[in-house]
């Protein structure tokens, strides 16, 4: 039996994306059975980056309008300072070769690890299944996120 | 050291080099030797730990002007 590994991401800041599937993919290479649960800011992670996202309702609709999400319009969480911190950021890293968010998500999913998005968050925010990136393998709740964590011996909270 | 593959990791960080080294060995016969290239100095504790939990053969680790050249082989 495969250790497990599972990853809760909260968070949408694109720092904490990035370490969190860096984690997830050493994992994975150690052969460990990765899940990642995606919730709440962390949703923005793995919407998809095409079109809009389509929601019921004025506040829903704007909160979705400023949320947008989407893996190449997360801010880091630390100087962003208007997009011009984060696209530096994303210089320095293509300067010494380091993936970027979308390249370490296929690579994630290639290594076989688990995406779960939390349906109580996308219920809260009116986003529906069609928001997300095609990588995302299910959709559940905590019950879900916690039967695999009782397994697991590292279980992190992003 | 004779190795039967090289995988260049030169210019990668952490997890790239293990990621690698993961992938490539899938494609090794058992008692085949792997040497990775890699100069992100983390290879040294990283490559040990890698092997540890997955139950490899860590030969050896040569350092040379920055540059290091890990010897693995697959055991699994």
């Amino acid at each position: 039996m495969p250790e497990k590994v599972t990853l809760v991401v909260f968070s949408g800041d694109l720092d904490k994306a990035l370490a969190a599937f860096n984690i997830a993919i050493g994992a994975a290479s150690m052969g460990m059975e990765v899940s990642m649960f995606f919730t709440f800011w962390g949703l923005n992670v793995i919407k998809r980056n095409q079109g809009s996202v389509k929601s019921k309702g004025i506040m829903r609709r704007m909160l979705n309008f400023m949320n947008r999400g989407g893996s190449k319009r997360l801010h880091l969480s630390k100087f962003h300072m208007l997009g011009m911190g984060t696209r530096m950021m994303k210089r320095l890293m293509k300067d010494v070769n380091s993936p970027q968010l979308e390249e370490l998500i296929s690579m994630a999913k290639g290594m076989g690890v688990k995406f779960i998005a939390c349906t109580t968050s996308m219920g809260i925010m009116g986003i529906g299944k069609e928001a997300f990136i095609p990588e995302v393998d299910s959709f559940a709740g905590v019950a879900t996120y916690l039967a695999e964590a009782r397994e697991g011996k590292v279980n992190l909270f992003v | 050291m004779k190795a039967d593959e090289t995988l260049d990791c030169i210019g990668l960080y952490c997890p790239m080099p293990i990621a690698h080294t993961a992938s490539k060995l899938k494609e090794l016969e058992k008692g085949q030797v792997l040497e990775v290239l890699a100069d992100d100095e983390g290879i040294k504790e990283d490559m040990p730990a890698w092997c540890k939990v997955t139950g490899n053969d860590l030969l050896g680790i040569e350092e040379e002007a920055g540059q290091y050249k890990v010897y693995v082989r697959k055991s699994e």
